[in-house]
């Protein structure tokens, strides 16, 4: 059994908590296999960030470059590159985030090495890595085998393993002097920040928030109707903000706002994982959609399995009427 | 400006209870409706406002049986010139690596300034295909696009990360972008549109005419599928019953018993 490795993965001065549910099962998988659970750190002055990892893992591997300060899919690919060619793991654990999906399959197309992405699960079994991963937006989870290779790159999902607490791995902390060749065909301009909404959903105690499932932009109204009579804000989930029907303020999920309301009532959502990142921590969720198998229902305290049509109105109606009686 | 669109025909699942094959290897389709992939859709609506504005062609390419060229009438009705379908028995058992190492093989000696496709499928959601494509054909990329500003031989491209945030770079063309949903207002298809689309060319190619077999294509897959369930639940919501008047009165009570009332 060879090494465990996990790329960390930072943003702006601080590191994701994809890297902490990476190590986590990552430490897992090396008890488990016998190997040494290596952190990779690529960047620019991070020694903090170094220190951290040694919290969870018993080798942190740094790569310090200026080139590398900012992510650039191009560059970590070198430095990636160079070392799985010279330490061969037995598997590198990325993020399936933002990063990871711009970096890990051209990686593997580079190095001729199997990729499973966007895993929920894994498992070395022998000198085999079997995943899970979920299909048909969530509605089915899916075991695959990994083509037998001497290193395998995995992309974990975003909250498939609990980030546990450091374990004081006690790591040691290895500089390693990668070559990387600067790239005149890509190149880092710069971040931006997601423009400042009139309403802040996360403030709110009650939020009604509506899917795909309303169908028609005509339809809002009887979503707004049931906020204003619960006294709360409307937001939903992504394809309603991709419409243009709502602000992109209004989006629940991981590519929008974290929310933890009191109540979330989720009103034609499936609950695809992304849009589950954002409200599975509410103190309340009520779920009405017409999909008895529709995995919101899985994160929801209460469900409704029916036309929302013809549920809402009625919801509205008697709220109202409780609250002027 | 010539642009490759790769476009994929889906089952669409979105509303639709699945139902897992005996076999547990595929869901049961038969009662599905397919549709383009909606990633996609958005991709060949940015392809076509680029021509509208800057000239040149867009082409459809898809890797599917006879059923798929729905989706490529579909693109060529919304404005590509040309399209062409791939494909074999066999290639069902693909995955997103197989899937772009025959795309390369057909496009490889295309002429092109810029190659889009959907970020990932609503289907299996690998969110492969485009990036590996590009290191196959050894050009740059950049995945999750949500603006493209075209300049001078080059695209300067937002990508979107987490949280709303987003980072620009500027990427050298030709180029591969995997395009993110919301980048555009896709327009709808026009009876004009349908017609003129029934004389343009869908070309239908053969792995044999890509110089490829379906075995190289199969065991080059970076995953093999063993078994499909339905996720067990990691718990079940209390499901509130009866007529919508009754739910709605036993949720108003839940909403008073919590205090939320």
């Amino acid at each position: 059994m060879r090494d465990i490795f996990v790329l960390a993965e930072h943003r702006k001065g601080e590191i994701r908590d994809i890297t902490f549910e990476m190590l986590s099962k990552g430490w897992e998988l090396a008890e488990q296999a016998g190997g040494t659970l290596t952190a990779v750190l690529l960047g620019h002055n991070v020694d903090e960030h170094a220190s951290k990892l040694a919290e969870y893992a018993k080798k942190v591997l740094v790569v310090d470059n200026p080139l590398l300060e900012n992510f650039n899919a191009e560059l970590y690919q070198q430095a990636l590159a160079h070392i799985i060619k010279e330490h061969k793991p037995t598997l590198l654990m990325m993020g399936h985030t933002g990063f990871g999906m711009d970096l890990a399959p051209a990686l593997a197309v580079q190095l001729g090495l199997p990729l499973a992405t966007d895993c929920i699960d894994l498992c070395l079994d022998g000198g085999r890595l079997l995943v899970t991963r979920q299909m048909y937006g969530g509605k089915v989870n899916v075991e695959a085998a990994v083509r037998v290779a001497e290193t395998y790159l995995v992309t974990v999902r975003s909250a498939s393993f609990e980030a546990k607490e450091g374990v004081s791995a006690g790591g040691e902390i290895v500089h390693v002097d990668v070559p990387i060749q600067e790239v005149d065909y890509k190149r880092f301009v710069q971040y931006v920040e997601p423009p400042k909404g009139e309403v802040d959903i996360t403030a709110a105690d009650i939020i009604v928030s509506v899917g795909r499932g309303i169908r028609e932009e005509k339809n809002l109204p009887l979503i707004e109707e049931l906020a204003k009579a619960l006294g709360g804000v409307v937001a939903c989930s992504r394809p309603i903000v991709d419409k243009g029907w709502l602000p992109k303020d209004r989006q629940v999920g991981s590519s929008g706002k974290t929310v933890r309301p009191k109540l979330y009532i989720a009103i034609g959502i499936s609950g695809a994982f992304q849009h589950v990142l954002g409200m599975k921590d509410s103190e309340m969720i009520i779920a009405i959609n017409k999909d008895p198998k529709a995995p919101i229902f899985s994160v929801a305290d209460y469900g409704v399995v029916d036309d929302l049509f013809k549920v809402v109105p009625e919801l509205t109606k008697k709220i109202q009427e409780a609250k002027g009686g | 400006m010539d642009i490759i669109v790769c476009v994929k025909h889906v089952p669409d699942t979105t509303e639709a209870e699945v139902v897992i094959r005996e076999d547990q290897r595929g869901i049961k389709t038969e009662d599905l409706p397919y549709v383009i992939n909606e990633w996609d859709e958005y991709a060949i609506e940015e392809a076509i406002l680029m021509k509208e504005r800057l000239g040149g062609t867009v082409v459809a390419v898809t890797v599917g049986p006879e059923e798929a060229e729905a989706t490529l009438r579909r693109c060529l009705a919304k404005g590509a010139d040309w399209a062409m379908r791939i494909w074999d028995e066999g290639l069902e058992e693909a995955d997103g690596f197989a899937i772009a190492k025959v795309l390369h093989a057909a496009i490889k000696d295309m002429k092109y300034d810029l190659i889009l496709t959907g970020t990932q499928a609503g289907d299996d959601g690998y969110a492969v295909v485009g990036v590996a494509l590009a290191e196959l054909l050894g050009i740059p990329h950049a995945a999750l696009v949500k603006k493209i500003e075209l300049k001078d031989g080059s695209a300067v491209v937002h990508r979107e990360l987490e949280g709303g945030l987003e980072e620009v770079v500027e990427v050298r063309l030709p180029a591969v972008f995997t395009i993110q949903t919301g980048i555009n207002e896709p327009r709808y298809v026009s009876i004009m549109g349908i017609k003129r689309a029934r004389k343009k060319e869908l070309r239908v190619v053969s792995l044999s005419d890509l110089g490829l077999t379906v075995d190289e294509v199969l065991q080059s897959s970076w995953l093999t599928i063993k078994r499909m369930y339905v996720p067990p639940p990691k718990k079940q919501a209390v499901i509130i019953q009866g007529s919508p008047a009754d739910v709605a009165a036993q949720i108003v009570e839940i909403l008073k018993s919590k205090g939320l009332m």
